[in-house]
């Protein structure tokens, strides 16, 4: 397990005041423009080193991401970093507990951030629904600037750097960095079609990074306390600590800080008071969110929570959101209700998700009670493949692989349930 | 979104016009600094949402204000304020009751906060209480996952909610008074409900 | 010469200009692609998922839509993973479509009927139930069936990005995003009808066209438009004797791909108001009479008179054959009074470039500022403001204005509409900073006035002094509004030596001049004519044919094989698509019979010889689809302008000639969109 001395996020509770005293006593800010004054290139060389990959989900390294930022750019040309905030991943409620708690990582990680990658300014977009969270970060970013840590010479280093808060307004699709930057400019949150890439062409059509709010807190403690330090956690490619939060039928759901790659079920027994009704109720689990294929407990028992180990199991970390699921679960009804979330939450921009989701939906909607032919299983089965890398955005593949993974795992139970249905006809007829 | 966004809702509550406030429209400017020279339309959420809190929704003329003052055409108004699900394109009651019912939630039985709403509000989803108290709403995940079951009442959260709890804020509502917003079983926040495990001390 | 890459497609390697992209290049490549949202003059959107390909080395099937070339690239429009994605998406897009092309207009020319032949599988998957969505108030023009929309965001991006009238948007989103334009306002654009054609299914179709015919019904006809000056190339639709609708056909150099509404939607004015026989005023009023009588009453009334009493004024739909034959006809009875331009709009018949829009309309792309002066090119030629628009939206173009204000559909710097501003930029005062090839483009705001050549004299000037002319650069035109005015002024028919134009010609009838042909001359003051014996020779009951004596039925633009210049000074010929309604005839005709009955018979009796005549007359003419540069000299008058405000010169959009004021269309649009204009408002 995890020492508290190796966690970052040492106010995850907020136990302690978000504000700057207290951050500064957790260690925030400590040398910063000391930092900074190592140089750019120093500072994505030290987070390549680390192997920090992407907490938004993705899990795209970190230090190459920031590297894609030109160099050079025209006189005059701004460039941003857009820090994603828009947290609304079912089961994911960790930048939440970053903002409201220990606002100043994230303020800090902007800071030594855009400076890595040359950005003019930050906007911080952060969803809708968290309007007490952005108020703290709002505050905390006033006394940031106010204390000359941000805004003009930031932290003293000649270097000029402001940030902005952007409230979103309901959209889960505004998490996917082309449509957050849509978003922010004024837009409904469709993805773009790729390329251009932001790094070249992103906001206000200037070089931009967009990068999540665990990544972007942590970068400041990986800078002060080295990569091999934080590449000494977890596993080469899959290093550091993560927030997990772990929800559902656990008898204490709770948020944790924990060393990537502990197995899960250390992580839902020491952390979260085990699975209700024991281990041996466990059904079934979503490991990283909504958009990752469920596993079933016999996968359960011994794997580890990191990007790879959960890739190899034909499901992904994700935002590393547990959502454990235990025996008593329509387990059909669980993966509907994220059908729903998804045909909900698509942007519409384009047919396959925009069609795809409502069927896929429906189709499941009547699995709950068995109301269907048997061979709508691999009618199901195939939308999800006619969907799957055909889409603008990632959020197809989103909606389409944890119905895969039902079908993966419990194709007995949704033919026991069609079964059962159609017997109950008969009977009735 | 229950009903087509394709044309506003409610015209016989539409005004002709809206104005903000003279602190709004200060809080506007304010806004509008926040985004370089000539992209000011990037202010549109946080001007559509100032609207709201002024009017308790966005009217047809609120989204025509925004959009003179963004110099946007009317209609990428309209597309921004019916895309995004916060905007109420209709009035609302003074207390917005947004449940979450998405998996994590449901998990935790979410059916039983929303029977516990519409019992003790008698009023179903898209409905409003005919005091003009309460709306119901049925929302996706609130991103407060690890505190299911979850509801937002106007700005706060309330979380670790049980029939009797989610009866006890509406209740408290109602009397005027203002309750205890987030989780309601005790806990501080996210750590665990017996106390955390982690950062603890010492160590 | 572009850069080029050479790519791979189906095996069929082809070395094609890396500017394009992918989709374009599969097509140069001889390998069909479909799509829905793509459209060459439209912005990339990629929603619409049809046009996946297979691309070697790519993790997933490409939108080659939105996918640019690079060297060496090896693509697969046929190969399995690219088929299901398109088949996918044809699957998808049926899904929530009704199967009711039976009842639907564009059965026959659908793209989704089209392309479900060969992507779809011919049965449905899918049982749930289908969508539906709520109609949509697009005004008279449009009419949606919005349950059959695919949402490929076409009509949006039309309206956005070419007529620069942003009125439709997608809201809501997911399964229930409706294309709309959210407050029931219809679309007020000049243009908005190209959205029907750009419509791949049958959610926007032809409102005045609904359930009229079926495609395979109709008979096509190649023709050109002459409800404005543009010349644009159009198909007209016919079935019997009734022109059913028209569409645009391409022409690069002029409308491209689109039409304006008018040009699409007046049709039905062709079959109102008509005049189908020949008419003469009797004891008791207009009486209908035998073409015999009619013309033999004509020869009765010449006769006794002095033949240079005698005066013609052509109006605005008169085609180049007419004004000849009617030129000719003049010049034997040996009167000198003539004149094509019944609003007066100043011109300098010896000087070519005094009438043209000497840039070209494509030409307009070359340009760098242009200024307006006395024009509103978005009432005056819809089409033409669509090429500025385009311009503008390439970037790095300026527009300003002297004349009314006016939303032109991209952003003008408006200069005020005084005639000072004219005398000061004249002086120096240019309201561009470098301007390398700047356009002066005049209107009949600015000509048609008592001061008109003051102000066309002012403007040739300007436009020197802006640096307009230069040798391979003519940036000054006149924004012509009349079909028939570039030929007309091309045939000189203009007052001879000693004869009078149209303002003389009315303050002098019933007086110096006691006849007049009126050629479907009906935007003049008809007030002062009933003084003089008035021969009305059109198509229309209108203005004209109101204080005529004798009425000669003629044929619409769409009733015969005609030559029209359009305002670039291109020759283009309109065909016949039907016959003249009863006894009305093309115009030539009458007027060569006439000449027969006065005793001095033409010198041809067919359209052959009477083009050939007129063709050795003015041989440009005989260049058809191509422009004969006018050189430049000096021209107009260096008098003082008169201090009067420059007015606009078009009133109703919709209502600007005997055609469109005939069309219930264009009355029931001049409701919805211009409540304020008066329906009867004089187009001059």
């Amino acid at each position: 397990m995890l020492q508290d001395r190796d966690r970052i996020f040492t106010n995850l509770y907020g136990f302690q005041s978000p504000f700057l005293d207290a951050a500064r006593k957790r260690g925030d800010w400590d040398g910063t423009a000391h930092l900074l004054a190592r140089g750019a290139a120093d500072i994505i060389s030290e987070i390549k080193a680390s192997e920090l990959r992407g907490r938004g989900g993705a899990g795209f390294p970190t230090g190459l991401k920031w590297s894609f930022m030109p160099a050079e750019r025209p006189a005059g040309q701004p460039a941003f970093l857009v820090v994603n905030a828009d947290e609304s991943e079912p089961g994911t409620c960790k930048d939440r507990d970053i903002i409201r708690h220990d606002p100043h990582k994230l303020i800090e990680g902007c800071l030594v951030a855009g400076f890595a990658m040359r950005a003019t300014a930050a906007y911080i977009y952060i969803r809708g629904e968290f309007v007490n969270e952005a108020r703290v970060l709002e505050a905390a970013i006033d006394e940031a600037l106010e204390a000359g840590l941000i805004g003009r010479n930031a932290c003293g280093s000649g270097y000029d750097f402001d940030i902005h808060l952007h409230r979103g307004a309901g959209a889960y699709i505004c998490g996917e960095e082309t449509a957050l930057l849509e978003s922010l400019e004024g837009k409904k949150g469709m993805p773009r079609l790729k390329p251009p890439f932001p790094a070249m062409a992103g906001l206000y059509g200037c070089p931009t990074t967009i990068s999540n709010v665990e990544t972007v807190a942590v970068a400041p403690t990986i800078m002060r306390r080295g990569a091999s330090w934080f590449a000494g956690l977890g596993e080469p490619k899959n290093t550091g600590t993560k927030i997990f939060c772990i929800s559902g039928h656990v008898n204490e759901p709770c948020n944790v800080e924990e060393e990537m790659g502990i197995p899960l079920r250390e992580l839902i027994e020491r952390h979260a008071g085990g699975v209700r009704g024991g281990w041996d109720n466990l059904l079934a689990v979503i490991p990283g969110g909504s958009s990752v294929p469920l596993i079933p407990k016999s996968i359960c028992d011994d794997v580890a929570m990191n990007f790879d180990r959960l890739k190899d199991v034909q499901s992904g970390l994700g935002t590393a959101a547990v959502i454990v699921m235990d025996r008593s679960t329509d387990i059909v009804r669980a993966i509907w209700r994220l059908s729903k979330f998804y045909h909900h939450e698509s942007c519409g921009q384009c047919t396959p998700c925009r069609e795809g989701t409502g069927w896929m939906m429906r189709v499941l909607g009547r699995m709950i009670e068995g109301r269907a032919e048997p061979g709508e299983i691999d009618l199901l089965q195939e939308v999800t493949t006619q969907i799957e890398g055909h889409t603008i955005c990632a959020l197809g593949d989103a909606a389409a692989w944890p119905i895969q993974g039902l079908i993966r795992h419990f194709r007995p139970e949704l033919e026991r349930r069609i079964e059962a249905c159609r017997r109950n006809a008969r009977q009735a007829a | 979104m229950s009903q087509s966004r394709g044309r506003p809702g409610a015209p016989e509550h539409q005004p002709d016009t809206f104005t903000f406030t003279k602190a709004n429209l200060e809080e506007a400017e304010r806004i509008m600094a926040r985004y370089p020279q000539g992209r000011t339309a990037s202010a549109v959420l946080p001007l559509l949402d100032l609207a709201q809190r002024q009017a308790g929704w966005v009217p047809v003329a609120a989204m025509d204000m925004v959009a003179d003052m963004l110099a946007m055409p009317p209609i990428r108004v309209y597309e921004v304020a019916t895309f995004y699900t916060m905007f109420n394109l209709e009035p609302v009651g003074r207390y917005l009751v947004q449940v979450c019912t998405t998996t994590p939630c449901m998990l935790r039985d979410s059916d039983s906060i929303v029977e516990a709403c519409r019992n003790r509000l008698g009023i179903d989803f898209d409905e409003t209480t005919p005091d003009g108290l309460f709306t119901l709403k049925e929302v996706e995940c609130l991103g407060a996952c690890v505190n299911a079951p979850m509801v937002q009442i106007n700005d706060a959260y309330y979380e670790d909610l049980d029939a009797g709890s989610m009866v006890a804020v509406l209740d408290a509502l109602a009397r005027g008074e203002t309750p205890q917003t987030g989780p309601q079983g005790g806990r501080h926040a996210s750590e665990p409900q017996s106390g955390p495990r982690t950062l603890v001390g010492g160590d | 010469m572009a850069e080029t890459v050479t790519i791979t497609v189906d095996g069929v390697e082809i070395e094609v200009d890396r500017r394009l992209s992918l989709l374009q290049a599969c097509e140069l490549a001889g390998a069909e692609v479909p799509r829905f949202c793509f459209h060459d003059r439209l912005s990339i959107a990629g929603n619409c998922r049809m046009c996946l390909v297979e691309v070697e080395k790519a993790p997933k099937p490409v939108a080659s839509c939105a996918q640019s070339l690079m060297d060496g690239m090896v693509v697969s429009t046929k190969s399995g993973v690219a088929r299901k994605a398109q088949r996918s998406a044809m699957e998808f897009l049926l899904i929530n479509h009704p199967l009711d092309c039976p009842i639907c207009d564009q059965g026959g020319e659908c793209d989704l009927q089209d392309q479900a032949m060969g992507y779809g599988t011919g049965i449905s998957r899918y049982g749930e139930q289908k969508r539906s969505v709520q109609e949509k108030n697009f005004g008279p023009l449009i009419k949606t069936a919005m349950t059959r929309c695919i949402h490929c965001t076409r009509c949006i991006r039309f309206l956005d990005e070419v007529a620069g009238v942003p009125a439709l948007g997608a809201t809501g989103r997911s399964e229930s995003m409706e294309i709309t334009n959210y407050i029931e306002q219809g679309i007020a654009s000049e243009l908005s009808g190209n959205i029907i054609d750009l419509c791949p299914v049958g959610a926007l179709t032809s409102g005045p066209y609904a359930f009229v015919a079926r495609p395979w019904e109709l008979v096509t006809t190649e023709s050109v438009d002459v409800m404005d000056a543009t010349g644009s190339n159009v198909r007209v639709d016919s079935r019997g004797r009734e022109v059913l609708r028209v569409l645009p056909r391409l022409h690069e150099d002029i409308n491209e791909e689109w039409i304006s509404d008018k040009t699409r939607f007046a049709i039905d004015g062709l079959v109102r108001r008509r005049l189908d026989q020949p008419w003469m005023r009797g004891g008791k009023g207009l009486e209908e009479v035998s073409w015999e009588r009619a013309l033999g009453a004509i020869s009765q009334h010449l006769e006794s008179r002095d033949a240079t009493r005698v005066a013609a004024i052509a109006g605005d739909l008169v085609d180049c054959e007419t004004l000849f034959t009617m030129k000719r006809l003049m010049a034997a009875i040996g009167s000198p009074h003539l004149d094509c331009r019944q609003d007066g709009m100043a011109a300098d018949p010896d000087v070519r470039a005094s009438w043209l829009l000497n840039s070209t309309i494509a030409g307009i792309e070359e340009a760098d500022a242009c200024l307006l002066i006395g024009t509103l090119p978005r009432r005056e030629a819809a089409i033409v403001n669509a090429r500025l628009r385009k311009r503008w939206v390439a970037g790095g173009f300026s527009v300003a204005s002297v004349g009314p204000a006016d939303d032109h559909s991209y952003p003008v710097t408006e200069l005020g509409n005084v005639t000072d501003t004219l005398r000061r930029i004249e002086a120096g005062e240019s309201p561009f900073a470098d301007a390398v090839k700047p356009l002066v483009i005049v209107g009949k705001g600015a000509l048609a006035r008592d001061d008109g050549d003051a102000v066309l004299g002012a403007a040739a000037r300007i436009a020197d002094v802006l640096g307009a002319i230069q040798e391979d650069w003519n940036g000054f035109g006149v924004l012509n509004v009349a079909a028939s005015r570039v030929g007309g002024l091309d045939l000189g028919f203009v007052p001879a030596p000693g004869g009078l134009d149209t303002a003389g010609i009315l303050n002098g009838a019933g007086s110096v001049v006691d006849t007049i042909f009126l050629l479907g001359a009906d935007e003049i003051d008809t007030s002062n004519l009933r003084g003089a014996f008035v021969i009305y020779v059109g198509h229309h009951g209108d203005r004209g044919a109101a204080v005529a004596d004798v009425i000669l039925p003629a044929a619409a633009w769409t009733e015969k094989d005609a030559t029209y210049v359009n305002l670039e000074g291109r020759p283009q010929r309109a065909q016949r698509a039907v016959f003249p309604p009863g006894d009305a005839r093309e115009d030539w005709r009458i007027l060569r019979a006439l000449s027969g009955v006065l005793g001095v018979p033409l010198p041809f009796d067919d359209l052959d010889s009477l083009r050939e005549a007129m063709i050795e007359d003015v041989p440009h003419l005989g260049v058809i689809d191509s422009i004969t540069p006018a050189p430049w000299r000096p021209f107009g008058s260096t008098r003082a302008m008169s201090d009067e405000p420059l007015v606009p010169a078009v009133g109703n959009f919709y209502r600007t000639c005997t055609i469109s004021r005939a069309s219930p269309t264009m009355s029931l649009v001049t409701d919805a969109f211009l409540p304020g204009v008066a329906q009867s408002a004089p187009c001059s």
